[in-house]
């Protein structure tokens, strides 16, 4: 691991550049640790696959002092883990009404349309982290024989919902936007409401399952959401 | 009150900055010349936290329909109070019915303009800065309406002001300290990157600055990591891009080099085709 500064606000932590779910695991643990210190100058913990970079409000005035503080938390020994990690299962609807470019992965790839759903609903994703966007996670675990080129000519407007495979990731778009990802189906679930205490459900270190539903009930949790009565299937990670 | 007459091209609501979501992706946002909003607001003497409107190099024209007590600081773009000069980095009070606009740019690209309590549009994720996605309104429209205290206007000596140092305007050189990548960069890279005259492109915005000259870039891809306004980015094309305050909290381009606070506003005075060197400090 190596401690950086980062700006005169910042300082990052970095480990093995890899994407690995043991490093995962310990950045995870690291950030809770920081976190759960309450630091008063502290405002921001953002994580990545390898990386903690902790954001100060005022400017650092003794690296060494923060760093060192930084190495002792690292190393306090936490008696209780308390973030719970949740498995969502995250419905999505393959029509191809919502996924776009279904036919032409299957055309290119000589895989058929359901073989693609069945292989991008089948595993447990890891969140690694979440950016891009709000509410935009970053999700490992996508089957080989899926990954896909982005496209070289980016949608100025990709819908909310809209879930996509880029290279070897896959995402959900969690606000319109433009984006360059292949649109293989739409999600009704909301990824980010700034009404809501939290307003993404999902953190880094959970884990995400698609499920594969028809138009019928993808309308159907879209009424459920508007009268606020949708539940979201989860369960703890152990 | 101020009703929106003419909106001009993107100004926008913004305080101090929406911290602590940076780990569910929520920009930092905030006043991009930081230094000429907080200064709108010490002469008025407002809180550091009070939200001003950012009104970026465009006609803007405002109307009052209360007493209030305003400063503009920042870029001069000859504002007027019904057609009569209003000087900058001034306490002045409007009367219900004044009109305020703001057209033609003397120096700077930003202006900020205060309101004693400062503006009351919604509180969103602790911070009222605009930012599409999040607060329901993201740029200023026409007709739009944005809510102020009300003031009791006899206190305030309308005549206090303050000298500023128009050097913030003019700035040639952006103080960076080296980024977190900046130690992969060979010799030959290095000296570019400080020796060169760098030109901001077309492609500027709340999000960041694309300049127009090249740095070999022999890097391989990286993990992405988190970035933070005033990254400066160098792209696969070579092209670097110095993030601003509405950046993405995350990015896979190596970080060279990290602006100053100071850098960073005095970056957001610039805009289309102007240019400055890099100087690197520590």
């Amino acid at each position: 691991m190596t401690y950086k500064s980062y700006g005169n606000h910042a300082i990052l932590i970095e480990w093995p550049s890899k994407i690995d779910e043991n490093i995962l695991k310990d950045v995870i643990l690291f950030k809770n640790k920081i976190l759960k210190n309450n630091s008063k100058v502290i405002v921001d913990v953002i994580n990545t696959y390898n990386s903690i970079t902790i954001i100060y409000a005022p400017t650092i005035k003794n690296i060494y002092n923060e760093i060192l503080t930084l190495k002792s938390i690292y190393l306090s020994f936490s008696t209780q883990f308390e973030g719970k990690n949740y498995c969502w299962n995250i419905p999505v609807c393959y029509d191809l009404k919502f996924g776009l470019d279904l036919k032409e992965i299957s055309k290119k790839k000589g895989l058929e349309i359901d073989s693609i759903i069945d292989m991008h609903s089948a595993p447990i994703y890891t969140v690694f982290f979440i950016g891009f966007l709000p509410g935009f996670l970053y999700l490992g675990g996508l089957n080989e024989k899926l990954h896909f080129d982005r496209k070289s000519n980016p949608r100025l407007l990709v819908e909310t919902g809209s879930v996509g495979i880029g290279g070897s990731q896959t995402g959900i778009y969690p606000q319109n936007s433009a984006g360059g990802w292949n649109i293989i189906g739409k999600s009704p679930i909301s990824f980010f409401d700034t009404d809501k205490k939290h307003p993404c459900f999902a953190k880094s270190g959970d884990k995400v399952k698609f499920i594969s539903i028809g138009l019928i009930e993808y309308q159907k949790i879209i009424s459920l959401i508007e009268m606020g009565s949708y539940q979201f299937e989860k369960s703890i990670v152990k | 009150m101020i009703k929106v007459l003419s909106s001009g091209f993107y100004n926008t609501i913004q305080d101090i900055g929406r911290f602590g979501y940076g780990d569910i992706g929520v920009p930092v946002s905030g006043a991009m010349d930081m230094y000429s909003a907080k200064l709108a607001n010490h002469i008025l003497r407002n809180k550091e936290t009070d939200a001003v409107l950012e009104i970026t190099l465009s006609k803007c024209k405002l109307l009052f329909d209360k007493q209030c007590i305003v400063c503009i600081a920042g870029a001069n773009l000859s504002p007027k109070i019904n057609d009569k000069d209003l000087p900058l980095n001034s306490v002045k009070v409007v009367n219900k019915g004044d009109v305020l606009t703001l057209d033609k740019p003397i120096y700077g690209v930003r202006s900020y303009l205060a309101v004693k309590g400062g503006f009351q549009t919604n509180v969103v994720l602790n911070s009222r800065s605009f930012y599409r996605g999040i607060t329901d309104e993201y740029i200023l429209k026409k007709d739009d309406v944005l809510p102020t205290k009300s003031i009791k206007t006899e206190m305030s000596n309308p005549l206090s002001s303050v000298k500023i140092d128009k050097g913030h305007f003019r700035a040639i050189t952006l103080e960076a300290y080296r980024g977190p990548e900046y130690e992969l960069l060979n010799k030959e890279q290095r000296a570019k990157l400080s020796e060169t005259l760098f030109t901001i492109s077309k492609d500027n915005s709340r999000m960041g600055y694309r300049l127009e000259e090249l740095i070999a870039n022999t890097f391989e891809s990286m993990l992405t990591s988190a970035v933070l306004p005033g990254t400066v980015q160098l792209t696969p094309s070579g092209k670097l891009i110095v993030l601003m305050r509405d950046c993405q909290v995350t990015g896979g381009y190596p970080r060279i080099l990290q602006l100053t606070d100071d850098a960073i506003n005095k970056l957001a005075q610039k805009t289309t085709n102007h240019t400055f060197t890099f100087k690197l400090s520590f």
